[in-house]
């Protein structure tokens, strides 16, 4: 790797991940979920994390996001070490920082796709208006609509604008596209690029596709609770251009 | 599910104690009643006259169907006790000089029979002894007809004739200023000038003889000697006052439980329809494997019937528990020589049976629905809820909404009926409460009307019989004595058409200062000159209207039988009187001015020197004092009101932590995803804890409202369920009880919230996220 381009970025680097372990208790037997991760995350890219079920990642994506807790090692946001923060500490980071999108989507069924943007920039510092996160992923004119009044990936389309709507410095998505089909998962994607390249919104999305990759600035490979690898793509491809 | 299951048994068990408890006390008083009556003599028609010669005794016995007849000698009399100086009054009764009295005999709890040679013996009753800690050998003063005498106590004793220990007239039992005294007969026939005669009968009648001819039969007899109307078991006081506890134990052991059933059976149906959804892939599986409809169904009711027998059981030695301690409370009350727990194994069945009943009745239909169940179907996920915007957002108010409480609003309205049952659920709590302390409200009002708005005097002062109204300057002229009123009071039979009750006519002055007659609002009525004023149960008893012509018929003196209109109803709440201008009444009986007693009004500091006074007066037979009487129904009431208290208290937390408790188990579990997403968005514990909370809370609080109504309701329903001729109960509910039984349903509300809140504290947020809904 080169030592210049490290120098340049170092002043941008949002997360740093030092030695980082997950260990599962289950009765007897130790799950070793992350043996020791390293990593750091700069501001502004976009990183498609892969490997196969069971290597971690979204064991990894839920620690640097504050919702599950380290055995061992640090995770640096910003320079505070989350890992040692406490349960309102996380919270606050929750609530101001990062914004998640899941395989699920976890809206509220009792709201419509207005509400459950709301349901966040009601709380946040500098939010945007619900309508204008929801027009950002080409909702905005199904304001009205319950979950249950919407497909899949429109469902999905709502939990990110839910995500950007707060301006999160850090974008978290599991498996966003592992429930739809893979035209569906396009539109969801592009909605992802779009705000990680106009918001600049740092952005980690963990996938099982190898071909969604392709329009990541760095591929993170895991396997078996460790880093195998990390690629940088010279050339981004449009989610549009991705097929699978 | 643990939790619910407590909960729901906690209900149960409510429920089924309740019902053990006031069912058996009731038979345990009842089995007591009867042995006491049986192995003592209890008679069955009971007689007063004035003075009749001994060989009555023997027409009487001629009378058809009488089989055994005890005369006696009865009187009333002042005692004089040794440092205590409010004026006490004793029933004086008569027992034959040789062996034991044939009728209402006594059990002697200490010491022994009198001797009946001798004339200072008495045997006193139990209650009495206890209140003033006498013991055989101790001794107080009487006047026995007109002359003041030392008594000594050689005995202690119970009869069936005096379980409930209370002065006629009087509002509760009073061990301190009245006393049952038993004298030889001898003796007392020399006192009383009744040598060879007597002024009281008791029969027993065969079996097959009918009640009402003997009564008129013996009527007959007795008119010549000045008889007062005989009558039976039925109307005789103490026997009275423990009927109508039965009936209020009977009511009580209907309403009560009958509410917690209903409560419980609904909690069942729900938690059952709520594990049965969640359950839904397993029944398909299990089925596909070729388990059969009804194996599955069985499975469930299963669930059913142990969580009902867990309550049941539990209920049961609850019930027993509580039953004994009630039964000791009503023992201070009625006196009987023991108290026989007795609990019927059929009340035990009866207790299993309604609540299994009600508990299958409440679950049958989901059980039966989760049995037919397709397994393709039920392999598919249950169709997601539907949302709408409420009625509340309808309107305009949607803005002013902040999403937490938007998800409140619409979580409430998506299912009305569920969350309106939650609320009457919650609600019959407070309903329960209110019901089961509202008697001190009542007693209080009933208290404030008849002593405050009513009777206002000090004093009521009693001659031994009808008296020149020149009496009352004697008492005037007493240190303290600032007003004196009299009154004349007969015995009468009020009769129209085919109705008659027997009570006393009371003759007071028109204007009076002390004794004032209620209408319906509670306002003093004047009292015309002419005519009779009747207590309104009274009225309605007899079925007689203002305007109609009554028949009244005197059982006193020249015994002159009338026919008045009635003009006017009054409010009483305890006893049935009918009232007359005083000399109205006085010419009714053709007796010139003759008085029964006076009213009077007191200087508080000459009290203990009137009294003192009128014990030495040969003509006062009696004294009482209306602070007394208060303060000593205040008294012996407290211990089973505070009981009641405790024991409804206790009831409604339950009914209420149960109700909350599920709904809020229910919601976190069917809810705990959504929560639990909100926690990854950055709401705090306190933000969501306030979602879920927050719907119980609003649910809780419409419930209050409800409650009050619903509590108000049933008051009302026993008040006229209990009302009788003895009293009736004003549903009367004063503010403080609608706030205390607001507090306890907040309070059993806010406990089962705490524990919820606990569990939210710990709501795993990874979970949540690894499973569609
Ligand atoms: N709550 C838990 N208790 C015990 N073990 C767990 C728990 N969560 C995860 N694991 C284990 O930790 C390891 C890593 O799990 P993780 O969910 O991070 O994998 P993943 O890479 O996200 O897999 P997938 O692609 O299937 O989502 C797995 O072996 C998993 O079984
Ligand atoms: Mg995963």
């Amino acid at each position: 790797m080169n030592g210049h381009m490290t120098e340049v970025q170092a002043e941008d680097i949002v997360f740093n991940v030092k030695g980082l372990t997950k260990v599962y208790q289950m009765g007897e037997v130790k799950v070793h979920a992350l043996r020791g991760v390293d990593m750091e995350i700069y501001s502004r890219e976009l990183i498609v994390m892969l490997g196969p079920s069971g290597s971690g990642k979204s064991t990894l994506l839920n620690i640097i996001g504050g919702l599950d807790t380290a055995t061992s090692g640090q995770v640096i946001y910003r320079g505070k070490d989350i890992t040692k923060a406490t349960e309102q500490e996380l919270t606050e980071y929750r609530r101001f920082h990062v914004g998640f999108v899941f395989q699920f989507y976890n809206l509220i069924p009792s709201l419509t796709a207005r509400e459950n943007v709301a349901v966040v920039t009601d709380i946040a510092k500098r939010p945007m208006k619900p309508e204008d996160a929801l027009a950002i992923v080409g909702l905005g004119e199904r304001l009205d609509h319950f979950p249950s009044q919407l497909s899949g990936g429109e469902q999905q389309r709502v939990a990110i604008a839910r995500a950007i709507s707060k301006n999160p410095e850090v974008l978290l998505c599991d498996e966003p596209t592992g429930a739809l089909d893979s035209a569906t998962g396009i539109v969801v994607l592009e909605a992802l690029e779009r705000v990680n390249r106009e918001l600049g919104t740092t952005t980690v999305v963990i996938t099982h596709n190898v071909d969604i990759a392709g329009m990541a600035d760095r591929v993170v490979h895991l396997s078996n609770g460790l880093i195998s690898e990390i690629t940088r793509n010279i050339v981004k491809k449009p989610p549009g251009q991705l097929r699978w | 599910m643990r939790g619910q299951v407590f909960a729901i048994a906690l209900v149960i068990v409510s429920g089924v104690s309740t019902y053990v408890m006031l069912i058996s006390v009731m038979d345990s008083l009842n089995l007591t009643r009867d042995k006491f009556y049986k192995d003592y003599g209890f008679a069955e028609v009971f007689a007063s006259l004035k003075r009749a010669p001994e060989i009555l005794k023997n027409r009487i016995d001629e009378i058809p169907g009488v089989d055994q007849i005890e005369t006696r000698v009865a009187a009333n009399v002042k005692l004089d006790i040794k440092g205590f100086p409010e004026p006490v009054t004793a029933r004086l009764v008569s027992v034959p000089d040789v062996g034991s009295p044939l009728l209402n005999r006594l059990y002697i709890r200490r010491g022994r029979m009198v001797d009946p040679w001798k004339d200072n013996e008495v045997v006193v009753s139990e209650a009495f002894a206890e209140a003033h800690r006498f013991k055989p050998g101790d001794s107080f003063g009487a006047v026995i007809n007109s002359k003041w005498k030392t008594l000594v106590i050689v005995g202690i004793a119970l009869s069936p004739e005096f379980v409930l220990q209370a002065r006629p007239g009087a509002i509760s039992p009073d061990y301190k200023r009245y006393a049952i005294l038993w004298m030889g007969r001898n003796a007392m026939g020399t006192a009383y000038d009744m040598k060879g005669a007597f002024n009281d009968v008791a029969l027993t009648i065969s079996d097959d003889a009918r009640l009402n001819d003997v009564l008129i039969q013996l009527d007959s007899l007795i008119d010549h000697y000045g008889g007062l109307g005989s009558y039976g078991r039925k109307d005789q006081i103490s026997h009275r006052f423990l009927s109508e506890e039965f009936k209020q134990l009977q009511r009580s052991a209907e309403i009560f439980p009958s509410i917690f059933i209903a409560v419980a059976a609904f909690l069942l149906n729900v938690v059952i329809s709520r594990t049965i959804s969640l359950q839904r892939e397993q029944i398909a599986t299990l089925k596909a494997f070729g388990y059969s409809n009804r194996v599955i169904g069985i499975h469930y009711i299963k669930m059913v019937l142990l969580i009902v027998l867990i309550g049941i059981a539990g209920g049961i030695a609850v019930g027993v528990w509580l039953g004994k301690g009630l039964g000791k409370i009503y023992m201070e009350f009625y006196r009987f020589p023991y108290l026989i727990y007795d609990l019927r194994p059929s009340v035990v069945t009866t207790a299993a049976f309604i609540t299994i009943g009600a508990a299958l009745a409440g679950t049958i239909h989901s059980v039966w629905k989760a049995s037919m169940l397709p397994p393709a179907e039920a392999m598919q996920p249950e169709t997601p809820a539907r949302y709408r915007k409420t009625i509340i957002e309808r309107i305009g108010l949607g803005p002013l909404l902040s999403q937490p409480t938007r998800i409140i609003i619409r979580n409430i309205g998506r299912r009305p009926i569920k969350s309106l049952l939650t609320i009457t659920g919650i609600s019959l709590s407070c309903a329960i409460m209110i019901a089961g302390t509202f008697s001190r409200d009542a007693v209080d009002f009933m208290i404030n009307v008849q002593f405050r708005l009513s009777q206002k005097e000090d004093m009521t002062v009693t001659f031994v019989e009808p008296t020149s109204k020149k009496a009352v300057y004697e008492l005037k002229g007493l240190a303290g004595v600032e007003h004196a009123e009299v009154f004349r009071s007969v015995p009468a039979r009020l009769r129209f058409g085919h109705r008659s009750y027997r009570t006393s006519i009371h003759g007071i002055e028109p204007d009076s200062n002390l004794h004032f007659l209620l209408d319906m609002n509670l306002k003093p009525i004047h009292l015309p000159p002419d005519g009779i004023v009747l207590t309104d149960y009274l009225s309605t008893i007899l079925g007689i209207r203002p305007g109609d012509m009554l028949t009244v018929e005197v059982l006193e003196g020249k015994r002159p039988i009338r026919q008045m209109p009635v003009i006017g109803l009054i409010k009483q709440y305890i006893g049935l009187q009918g009232y007359m201008d005083l000399s109205a009444l006085n010419r009714l009986l053709r007796e010139g001015n003759a008085i029964s007693g006076a009213y009077l009004s007191v200087d508080s500091l000459y009290q203990h020197e009137i009294y003192r006074r009128l014990i030495d007066m040969p003509r006062v037979v009696g004294t009482v004092v209306r602070k007394d009487e208060i303060r000593n129904f205040y008294e012996t009431q407290a211990e089973a009101l505070l009981f009641f208290t405790f024991v409804a208290t206790i009831l409604a937390g339950t009914i209420a932590f149960g109700v909350v408790y599920n709904s809020a188990r229910i919601a976190l579990a069917e809810r705990s995803r959504e929560l639990a997403s909100l926690r990854v968005l950055g709401y705090t514990r306190a933000e969501i804890s306030y979602i879920l909370l927050g719907e119980l809370g609003l649910l809780t609080l419409a419930a209050i409202p409800l409650g009050f109504i619903l509590g108000r309701a049933l008051c009302t329903y026993i008040a006229i369920a209990l009302s009788s001729d003895l009293f009736r109960i004003p549903a009367s509910v004063e503010p403080a009880t609608y706030s205390l039984a607001a507090t306890v349903v907040v309070v059993s509300a806010c406990v089962s919230g705490l524990i919820v809140r606990h569990r939210l504290d710990r709501l795993d947020l990874v979970a949540a996220l690894k499973t569609r809904e």
